[in-house]
């Protein structure tokens, strides 16, 4: 017994040390305050770039509690109400005019879903700059790479719920890629769907997987990835392993506890993030057509596909990698190899830690070819992404086609470049 | 531990056992989760045929019923409208329509059993998208000026004829499905049955 709590934290003899000495004997309560804020020691020299993890967390919770309220007044129903609109639809027309502050909550959710992209992205963009997914968080990354996912159907499922022309035709398109694999495709999204059209049942299930499924695995996830990271510590803008030059009591000499100078510092990046938040929460929640796209103010109408579909933003790149594949390969349909392609290039991601063969893994040691690459990267990426929001045509096409080649060249030629690229060693400690 | 310690074969063995009827169990008891996302019996009950009224269908019009929950048209192709087909022969990808988009009784040069009246399941065969109408020959609905009339899907750009036959080199593959349907009376069409005894 002498490795419990209840013999390391011994109450100072006030009440609330007897009241805490209690809770420790029987709940690890200050071992985990200690082990993952006041004595997590992070790396001292963060930049902006680590603001966006915690930022992360901050939207999960108003999306889950404006989840919560949401489902209050929702309707998962197909089926048309009295005046000939379905009531989902219904529903959430009632959301916005008739609740109390409740177009409040619809907008900061549907602005939250946005966030999360936004957020998430640029953290990824921090993990790939500075290496943070190499040796020896390859776990961390994949459970990021996890949440990255079942973010993805989230946000899927959630864009179905308002019943819209934009919801139905989406849902439409994106069920039916399935249709494409071979042999199995028809009968499974039949399966997906639960009936033979997007209807009812799809609407019902989606409800289910957006409020109990996918958040549930999306938890479990993220705390994986706390966890994670907090066992292998975190990386930093240099690279190097703080734990690799520690004082006498075994604290690293670059790091510093996470509570109270990491907290702090993340509390200005909320206020900062929330003012632009509520910017666009208030004056601007349709956020161009982008947040809300405008033909998702209709219905949903089975017999007719609105003129222009296209998915939201923060899945338009993957949607013009889907469209650049036009070619029928070893007998497979060319919208077969668009859904192969579009897969692998979220999937491909989890491949990173054993694709970078850099001797150094901070982009500020780096040469010119990997920086080349990166730059690159980002650039097709939003170039894709805007072409993911156009209508098909001959040049966008072609162009997305040759981004969709140097997004998939700078993880496959990755093994090559990182390898032979010229690089500065790594300093011992981080540099401020 | 010492290594002179032997495992007790007898209770490895039931553990085994347990173990992988357990694992049975655990995967049979899947079954009902994952057969209750198929379609539900009164799903499968929505697909019964529906009866549509054509005698107010004036040649050159076009209308849309809903069956199985998608929509079905019903095209009364006029003179014009037919002639377009033989000279698209070698611009779609299926002239013949050899693919089995359509029940035996349409596989025809006009995919219908009366000529000028095409049924089609108005769903795009590339992704489901329902195409939209553009009857007017040349640019005046923003085709090409070479453009004969028929049909565009507005997702992917995927272009179809008068027959619902696919042009060359879209993402679509197939053409657009003819659902089961037979004459109940002159004007009268069933939509979802095959004539019985046919």
């Amino acid at each position: 017994m002498a490795n419990t709590s209840f013999e390391k934290y011994k109450s100072d003899g006030s009440l609330g040390g007897n009241v805490l000495e209690w809770v420790d004997a029987r709940f690890p309560l200050t071992a985990s305050i200690k082990g993952h804020l006041t004595e997590y020691y992070a790396p001292k020299n963060f930049n902006f770039w680590y603001f966006f993890g915690s930022l992360a967390l901050l939207v999960l919770v108003i999306q889950i509690v404006t989840g919560i309220f949401l489902v209050m007044h929702y309707k998962p129903d197909a089926a048309l109400n009295a005046n000939g609109v379905p009531v989902a639809f219904a529903s959430v027309e009632y959301i916005m005019r008739d609740v109390p502050w409740g177009w409040v909550i619809r907008y900061m959710h549907s602005t939250g879903a946005s966030a999360f992209f936004i957020v998430v992205y640029l953290h990824m963009f921090r993990g790939l700059m500075y290496g943070s997914y190499r040796q020896p968080r390859e776990l961390t990354w994949l459970f990021g790479v996890g949440i990255f996912l079942c973010l993805m159907g989230e946000a899927f499922f959630g864009y179905l719920l308002p019943w819209g022309q934009m919801s139905f035709w989406g849902a439409q398109v994106i069920v039916n890629l399935f249709s494409a694999i071979p042999l199995v495709g028809e009968p499974l999204s039949i399966w997906l769907r639960g009936d033979f059209v997007i209807g009812d049942a799809t609407l019902n299930r989606f409800f289910s997987f957006h409020v109990i499924a996918f958040p549930l695995v999306l938890l479990g996830l993220i705390a994986a990835h706390i966890l994670a990271l907090h066992e292998t510590g975190s990386n930093n803008p240099d690279g190097v392993e703080i734990k690799a030059k520690k004082d006498e009591r075994g604290i690293p000499l670059d790091g510093i506890p996470f509570h109270p100078y990491y907290t702090v510092k993340d509390i200005v990046g909320v206020v900062v993030f929330l003012m632009a938040f509520s910017a666009i929460m208030f004056f601007a929640p349709e956020g161009g057509g982008y947040f809300l796209e405008y033909n998702n103010f209709f219905p949903a109408d089975p017999l007719k596909t609105p003129p222009h579909i296209a998915p939201v933003w923060y899945f338009t790149p993957y949607y013009s990698i889907l469209r650049a594949m036009v070619w029928p390969i070893f007998g497979l349909d060319a919208k077969f190899w668009g859904v192969v392609a579009m897969g692998a290039s979220v999937v491909i991601f989890a491949f990173l830690p054993w694709l970078d063969k850099s001797p150094v893994k901070s982009i500020r040691y780096r040469g010119p070819i990997y920086k080349t690459f990166l730059t690159l990267f980002v650039i097709s990426f939003f170039i894709l992404g805007y072409l993911g929001t156009q209508p098909p045509s001959y040049w966008g096409e072609k162009i997305s086609q040759v981004c969709s080649l140097i997004y998939f060249g700078f993880f496959l030629l990755m093994p090559w470049y990182s390898k032979v690229d010229k690089y500065r060693p790594a300093p011992d400690r981080v540099t401020m | 531990m010492s290594n002179e310690c032997k495992v007790d074969c007898g209770r490895r063995r039931l553990v085994v056992a347990t173990a992988a009827v357990g694992g049975a169990g655990a995967v049979a008891a899947l079954v009902p989760f994952v057969a209750s996302l198929l379609p539900s019996e009164r799903a499968k009950a929505a697909g019964a045929p529906v009866e549509v009224d054509i005698s107010k269908l004036e040649p050159g019009q076009m209308m849309t019923v809903e069956w199985r929950g998608k929509p079905v048209w019903i095209i009364n192709r006029n003179k014009d409208m037919l002639e377009t087909l033989t000279k698209l022969n070698d611009q779609v990808a299926d002239p013949k329509s050899d693919k089995k988009m359509q029940p035996d009784y349409c596989k025809n040069d006009t995919r219908s059993i009366k000529p000028e009246i095409m049924v089609a399941v108005g769903i795009c065969t590339h992704l489901g998208c329902s195409p939209s109408s553009k009857f007017k020959k040349g640019a005046e609905e923003g085709m090409s000026g070479d453009w004969l009339g028929g049909f565009l899907c507005p997702c992917h750009g995927s272009t179809f004829d008068f027959a619902g036959r696919v042009y060359k080199a879209k993402p679509a593959p197939d053409n657009l499905e003819v659902p089961p349907h037979y004459y109940i009376a002159e004007n009268r069409i069933l939509i979802g049955e095959d004539k019985k005894g046919a």
